[in-house]
This record gives C-alpha cells, sequence and structure tokens, in this order.
C-alpha cells in the first residue's frame, strides 16, 4: 500500500522569496487588530466587566427570538441587554449589569435574574434556562488581572527559557512570532465580537503554547543546520530547513485543526469561540513560524558563526593533542 | 536502540496498564454502566459546566472580623478589671476607630491595669508574638490589635465559618457538596446538581447570631427616635418595623446571653395560635444562665435578638428554668425551617456575602458531556485515519500509543482527584492532536534519515534521538504555558490547564518511549532490511 503523503518529499518552495510581501500583509493584519481593539473593542463578558449572564436555549425553535426578546428585557428596566446567540442559533446569552446596590444587597441580583426568567418563560414557553452567572464588580477586576497575570508570565517564563536553549536572535524570533499570533487571535475577537471571556483567556494561551512549539521546531532545525552546513548563505540555508520539516509542519497542524474543527462543529457549544479562536489562532501560528519566525532570523543576521563553540582552555588543548597525533 | 531489556520493557507496561486501569470505572460511569463497588473506584470528577449545579463564591467582612475582635477584648476586660483584686475600676469602654479604649477611675493605679492586661496581649501561639499592642498614657489605656493577631483571628473566624457553612449544607440534606476555604475571607461553595441556589444562599446569607438581651424600659421614646443611647446600652431596630413600628427598642448591651450555647433547635407549631415558631435546647450552662436572668427579671420585658434585629420583644412571665425556650417572631413555615437548621448549625463567626455566582441547567451539562464525547471520537477516530495512511506501521504504533495516552489521562485524573471541566474537554482533543505531533516529528526524521541513505536500524536511531530533542524543547514551553494557567488562572482556565499538564506528560510517555519500545521489538524480531515509512 502507498502511504498517504500531503507533502510531496523533496520540496523545494523558495520561502524568503516571498519575505516582505507577507512580511506586509503580517503588518497590515496586525494595524487592523489594533485598530479594531481600539474602536470596535473587545465584547467582554461578565468574567471581565461584572453584570449577569443568563443562558437560555429555545428548545422548539431554530432561531432564537433575539430582538423579541430585546424588547421585552428593556421594558424591566434593568437597562440594555446584551443579548448574542452563541454555539446554536437558538441559544442565547443575555448579559445585563447587576443593578445598583447589588454590592450591599444581594438580594437585587437574585430579583433581577428571577424577574428576567420568568419573563423569558412567559413570552416563549420553549424558553430552557441553562443557567445563570453573576460575577461582583470587585471579582470581575481580580479576574481580569490575573488573566492578565497568567498571559504576562506566560510570555516571560517562555521567553527566558527560549534564551536559555537557543540564542539570543531565535529569542526575539519567538517573541515576534508569539506578539504577531497574539494580535492577530485577539483581533479575530474584536472583530466577530464573540464573547470574550476566562475560555477566550484559555485559547489565547494555548495558542502561545502551540506557536512557540511551531517555532521551536523550525528553528531547531534552522539551528542544527547552521552546524551541519556552514558555508551555506543563510537565506537558502533558511528556505532549506523550512522545506525539511514542512511535511512535519503540515502534518500537525492538520491533525489539531481536524481535533478542533470536531469540536468546533460537534462539540459543546458553550466553548464554540474558544474552538474557532483556537482554529484561527493555530492557522496564524503556522503561518508565522514560516513568515514571521524565520525572516526575522534572516534580519537580525544569523549565522554559521552565531553557533562557534566558544572553546575551553581545556579542551583546546585536548583538540591540539589530537591534532598532533 | 534494539537493546531494550526485560526489565525496562515490564516497567514501561506497569505503569501503562495501572495507569489505564484506572481510567476504567470512569469509563463505566460515563457510559452509565455499574461498577462492582468492591473494586476500587477511582471516578474522575465532573465539573458543574458538565453535572450541572451551583457554585457560589462567599466572601467575610474583614472589618466586620476587626470589629467583633475588638468587642471580644472588650468583655475580656471588663472581666478581668471586675475580677481583679484590689478592685480597679474603669470607665465606659469605647471600641472605635480600631481600638479598644478606657479610662481608669484612679489613674494611679495604671501599673495595677497593667499587669492585669498583659496576659490578654499575649498570643495563643508559642511564637511568643503578641496580638495586642498596650498603651498606657496617664489614666487612658488603649490597646490595639496587631497585624498578626487579627490575622489570626480572621483565620480563626473564617475557620469556624467554613465548618458551620458544611453544618448548614449538610443539614439541608444537599448531595456532595465541595466546600472550599479560599485566600483570607473567602469561602467557594460547589453544589452539584442544584440548579437553584436561592435557598442555598438564603440559608448561608443568614448570620443567625441570636442574643436575649433586656430591655432597658427608661429610654424615652424621643431618645430613641432621635438615635441617643445611653451609655451601657444600644438600640436596636426592630425586623418587621411595618408591624413593630419604626422607633428601635433601647437594650443594655452586657449580661444577656447568646445563641452559643444551643444543643438543639427545630421549627414547629405554636398551638394556641398557630404561628410559625422555633423550639431552642439550652445545654446546661447556657440554661443555667438563662434561667439566672429570667428568675431575676420577672415582670420585664427582654428582646430576643437576630442578626442585630429584634425578631420579638416578649415579657418575662416567669422563671424559665427547663432549658428550653421558644421564639416566634412572624416566621413563615420555611424561614422558621431555616432558621432552626442555621440556630443548630451554630451562628456564622462574620457575615458571608455571595461574590460571585454560576449556575448550569442540567440539561445544559448533559448536552455539553455528549457532544464533547462525540466531538472527541469524530477527531480522534480522524487523526488515527491520517495517521494510519501516512505512516503505515509506525502510524499504527502512534494510534496504540493516543489510545493509551487518552485512557492514562483519564486514569490520572481520577487517581489525582482532578476534576474535568467543560474547558477540560477541549483540552483533552487538543491533547491528542498535539500528541501526534511527538509521533510525527519522529517519523518524519525517520523517513528524512532514510532518504539520506542510512540503514535501517540507524534511521529509527537516529529519528528518534534526533527528533526527542526537539519534542523535549516543545513540550517543555507547552508546559510552561500550562503550568501558569494552572497557577494564576482560575475556572475555566485552571480545568483547561490540568488536562494540558497531565496530557503533556503522558502524551511524551506514551509517543516517545513506548512507541520506541515497540518499534524496537519489531525491529528486533522482523530485521527488515527496508522502511515502509
Amino acid at each position: 500500500m502507498r502511504l498517504l503523503k500531503l507533502i510531496p518529499d523533496n520540496t523545494n518552495v523558495q520561502f524568503l522569496k516571498w519575505q516582505w510581501p507577507t512580511t506586509f500583509l503580517s503588518v497590515v493584519l496586525m494595524i487592523g487588530s489594533i485598530v479594531l481593539l481600539f474602536t470596535q473593542g473587545l465584547n467582554q463578558g461578565v468574567d471581565f466587566v461584572g453584570g449577569q449572564m443568563i443562558r437560555v436555549t429555545f428548545t422548539q425553535s431554530q432561531d432564537a427570538p433575539v430582538a423579541a426578546l430585546r424588547s421585552e428585557i428593556e421594558h424591566l428596566g434593568y437597562g440594555e441587554p446584551i443579548i448574542q446567540t452563541y454555539g446554536a442559533p437558538n441559544s442565547v446569552s443575555i448579559r445585563l449589569r447587576l443593578p445598583a446596590g447589588s454590592d450591599t444587597n444581594a438580594g437585587l441580583a437574585d430579583a433581577m435574574s428571577k424577574r428576567v426568567s420568568a419573563s423569558v418563560k412567559t413570552a416563549h414557553p420553549d424558553a430552557r434556562i441553562d443557567g445563570v452567572d453573576s460575577v461582583s464588580g470587585k471579582v470581575s477586576k481580580e479576574l481580569g488581572w490575573t488573566a492578565f497575570k497568567a498571559l504576562g508570565f506566560a510570555a516571560i517564563a517562555i521567553s527566558i527559557y527560549i534564551w536559555i536553549r537557543f540564542e539570543w536572535q531565535f529569542g526575539v524570533g519567538t517573541l515576534i512570532s508569539l506578539v504577531h499570533d497574539v494580535i492577530l487571535t485577539v483581533g479575530l475577537f474584536a472583530l466577530t465580537q464573540m464573547e470574550f471571556d476566562l475560555t477566550a483567556v484559555a485559547a489565547i494561551l494555548t495558542v502561545i503554547g502551540y506557536s512557540l512549539n511551531d517555532t521551536i521546531v523550525v528553528y531547531d532545525r534552522i539551528r542544527e543546520n547552521l552546524k551541519k552546513y556552514r558555508r551555506m548563505p543563510t537565506e537558502q540555508l533558511l528556505d532549506l530547513s523550512i522545506n525539511e520539516t514542512l511535511h512535519r509542519t503540515v502534518m500537525t497542524s492538520v491533525t489539531i485543526l481536524m481535533a478542533l474543527c470536531a469540536l468546533l462543529f460537534l462539540g459543546p457549544k458553550v466553548i464554540f469561540a474558544f474552538s474557532a479562536a483556537m482554529i484561527l489562532g493555530i492557522v496564524v501560528a503556522t503561518y508565522s513560524s514560516i513568515y514571521a519566525a524565520a525572516p526575522m532570523l534572516l534580519w537580525l543576521k544569523v549565522t554559521s558563526n552565531s553557533f562557534v563553540p566558544t572553546e575551553t582552555e581545556l579542551e583546546r588543548q585536548e583538540r591540539l593533542a589530537r591534532e598532533r597525533k | 536502540m534494539l537493546d531494550f531489556p526485560r526489565w525496562k520493557q515490564v516497567w514501561l507496561w506497569f505503569v501503562t496498564l495501572a495507569c489505564a486501569a484506572a481510567a476504567v470505572p470512569s469509563i463505566f460511569a460515563i457510559a452509565g454502566l455499574t461498577w462492582p463497588s468492591v473494586l476500587p473506584h477511582p471516578i474522575v470528577n465532573l465539573g458543574l459546566d458538565l453535572a450541572g449545579g451551583s457554585h457560589l463564591l462567599l466572601e467575610a467582612d474583614s472589618n466586620q472580623i476587626r470589629q467583633l475582635r475588638l468587642e471580644q477584648m472588650e468583655e475580656s476586660v471588663r472581666a478581668r478589671m471586675a475580677k481583679s483584686e484590689p478592685r480597679i475600676g474603669i470607665g465606659d469602654v469605647s471600641t472605635k476607630d480600631g481600638k479598644v479604649a478606657f479610662m481608669l477611675n484612679d489613674p494611679s493605679k495604671a501599673d495595677a491595669a497593667r499587669e492585669e492586661l498583659q496576659t490578654l496581649t499575649n498570643g495563643a501561639g508559642t511564637t511568643g508574638q503578641r496580638d495586642w499592642d498596650l498603651a498606657i498614657n496617664g489614666g487612658l489605656i488603649e490597646l490595639t490589635p496587631t497585624e498578626a493577631g487579627l490575622k489570626q483571628s480572621a483565620d480563626q473566624a473564617m475557620g469556624a465559618a467554613v465548618e458551620v457553612v458544611r453544618k448548614r449544607i449538610d443539614k439541608m440534606g444537599t448531595r456532595e457538596p465541595t466546600i472550599i476555604r479560599q485566600g483570607s475571607s473567602r469561602i467557594l461553595v460547589q453544589v452539584p446538581g442544584l440548579s437553584d441556589p436561592k435557598a442555598l444562599k438564603e440559608q448561608l446569607g443568614q448570620t443567625a447570631k441570636l442574643e436575649f438581651k433586656l430591655v432597658d424600659t427608661t429610654a424615652s421614646p424621643n431618645d430613641r427616635t432621635q438615635g441617643v443611647a445611653q451609655p451601657g446600652t444600644q438600640l436596636v431596630p426592630f425586623a418587621s418595623p411595618e408591624k413593630d413600628g419604626l422607633v428601635p427598642l433601647a437594650v443594655f448591651r452586657l449580661g444577656g446571653i447568646n445563641g452559643d450555647q444551643l444543643t438543639q433547635a427545630t421549627a414547629s407549631n405554636d398551638p394556641k395560635t398557630n404561628e410559625s415558631i422555633v423550639e431552642i435546647s439550652f445545654n446546661q450552662q447556657g440554661g443555667t444562665k438563662f434561667a439566672k436572668l429570667t428568675s431575676e427579671n420577672v415582670g420585664k420585658p427582654f428582646a430576643i435578638i437576630l442578626d442585630g434585629k429584634v425578631i420579638s420583644a416578649p415579657s418575662i412571665n416567669e422563671p424559665i428554668l427547663g432549658g428550653q425556650a421558644r421564639i416566634s417572631g412572624n416566621f413563615s413555615a420555611a424561614s422558621a425551617q431555616a432558621l432552626a437548621i442555621n440556630l443548630a448549625s451554630g451562628a456564622l463567626p462574620v457575615d458571608l456575602k455571595v461574590i460571585e455566582e454560576r449556575t448550569v441547567g442540567p440539561d445544559l451539562g448533559a448536552d455539553s458531556i455528549r457532544s464533547g464525547i462525540i466531538a472527541m471520537l469524530v477527531g480522534t477516530g480522524a487523526i488515527m485515519l491520517l495517521i494510519a495512511v501516512s505512516y503505515g506501521r509506525f502510524g499504527i504504533y502512534a494510534n496504540l500509543a493516543l489510545v493509551i495516552n487518552v485512557l492514562m489521562i483519564l486514569g490520572l485524573m481520577a487517581v489525582l482527584g482532578a476534576t474535568l471541566t467543560l474547558p477540560g474537554i477541549a483540552g483533552f482533543v487538543l491533547t491528542i492532536g498535539a500528541a501526534v505531533d511527538a509521533n510525527v516529528l519522529i517519523n518524519e526524521r525517520i523517513r528524512e534519515e532514510r532518504h539520506r541513505g542510512r540503514r535501517v536500524m540507524q534511521a529509527v536511531e537516529t529519528g528518534y534521538t534526533e527528533a526527542s530533542r526537539t519534542i523535549f524543547d516543545a513540550n517543555i514551553t507547552h508546559f510552561i504555558a500550562a503550568a501558569l494557567m494552572f497557577i494564576f488562572g482560575s475556572g475555566p482556565i485552571k480545568g483547561f490547564a490540568v488536562v494540558l499538564i497531565i496530557g503533556i506528560a503522558t502524551s511524551v510517555f506514551t509517543a516517545v518511549y513506548l512507541t520506541r519500545m515497540w518499534v524496537a521489538l519489531w525491529l528486533r524480531r522482523a530485521r527488515p532490511t527496508e522502511l515502509h515509512i
């Protein structure tokens, strides 16, 4: 039986020929994401801004009656609700700010969730209340801060690790491709206005982990080749390394994407946004391991000389002794 | 490479089978089968997002703990001074501004007072740390709690609060609640299967501090309306002002009895009025005190105060000697029942407030499990097919490792008592995708080495060694990300990180060590001259 090959053997694609157009594309996408982040902003969930979220599924309907819900809930006088479908078109999350004074009187938040649920159920008999999340302002601030800390420490710890294991140029390259991937993933949240909550942070952290994994595999091969082919021009050497690892890069991305697509289309609808963010993150990370991480080494002037091991005196004497023989 | 000693094989198989066997009870549980209970049955816990249920985060007010400590000190100071020989007279004690302060009637007794108070200010521990700072300035004595002392008392209060919460929830008949103290002032309560936590919140929201205090009948209604309390008394509002009036009642601060000394509390009906009441029984000591209080004050009214509000203020018709009493106060049947549970479990040392609440309906949880499992099976199936057609025999080995990997993650989670949450399922799916990466790296490398003309054995050997280094680097970074998620993350992030961390360990084990053993044994047996990879 012939084995399947997603990519033919011995490819010789000149990836770096495209380094300028792709860099241009990356920069444009990054700027676009940042602009979106500042203009549209993130649609932050109750995890980060506090408030109450009620999840409702309309078991007998194809589509949730979002417009009707909005006007019904507005009539209750708790302010304007944010109503979004999630996962499936017949499931919605309804978000409201906690009523004033609920910091001291917990009953107010309860009364709100009760009135909203009751009103939804009366107007729509097939409504099934799937859960209520109430997060006070105090807790949401802490959740936001811990999520931020987790992201910050992850980036720092990983850069330190790369810096120890590789040369500094690799560390810079890894960080830049990491930042690239995170910005684009966050940009997706700003663009689609999917709810940005704790699960979204978990998705971003995973993308960070994967982005590094991918970059490291390519870098590891570049380092190996730099030692092996000392005379090869850097550009050619980078292309060779990318080509050598290309089948692996594609294989792994495809397998992970297959798993994630199963999760996106068949999996729990509550984590739809999470799966979607990871899928984009992984596509972007695969792209950046080739087009951000590798050219970065070229611009930072990595050469074979970066890897000449510094000889200790003892090693030098041993080498001289060997040469004399 | 071929040299795989027997002991190493036995050891690898032992670890594999032990972990995988631990997963079997969980699989039984998920499939809805019963696992014989005589056998050990570690079952992976399902998070609330899968099992359905309620999650409440309660916070204690730290100012209240501070104030409580001052009041306790006030009691001790009074008792100590009253007992002192010769007696040291003191003026009114204030607990304002975070310290206990009072004046000596005779400033020359300052040294004697210092001696008496010295023992009260020492810490309970053996560290010799002081719990209170004592300052004497002429006739003015001030006791300020030290940070260490405050921390310790907050610690004790929270420890006691957790116990009280546990008792109350148990008495409600709730199944398998999780009650964990978090940080210095929080308690996390998780109750699987409870989709409406209203009753639970009401039960926990009541401090249930019951006090019996004598009413100061001399206080003028005018003073009471204006909120002026005479020295030694305090004003307490009524719990139902619509019935009892808006004017607070003046009661004597000291000399009352509180609800700590109860042995039992039950809800029942007053046979005469058919009103809901709570019957309480005092323990020996409480009963004696109660008898003394009621004997000495026949004909006078006393106030029954619940959580700082007067629920009724009956007159003492006759001494109550049996150590039993009935409390009435506009209860409904349900609120009498709730109060009885709370009184019997003891008062909370501090008020608890719900600062975060999440509930998941049982249907959504069940939907999530079902679709999560389907996604996992489909995803895994597709991956296994791709790997098998891409790498042939080596792919089969990788797939076998993958199945074992899934079992090991589940088994380890069950044994470690980790909780599987919805993001955890996503973590599972992701780990399956990532676990394959190790085998992809190895197999690609072997293929490459063959193309470069290495002989079979050498190609396999080099493939494993060279790829292992990359796998190691890649997994360490993954691990760093997962560990930080676990340390700093909360809720869903943590649930996701648990699976990733365990998954990273097991996938390296299965994808690198197990497949290596299988490949080595096959090479030794078949001695192939060509690799189909």
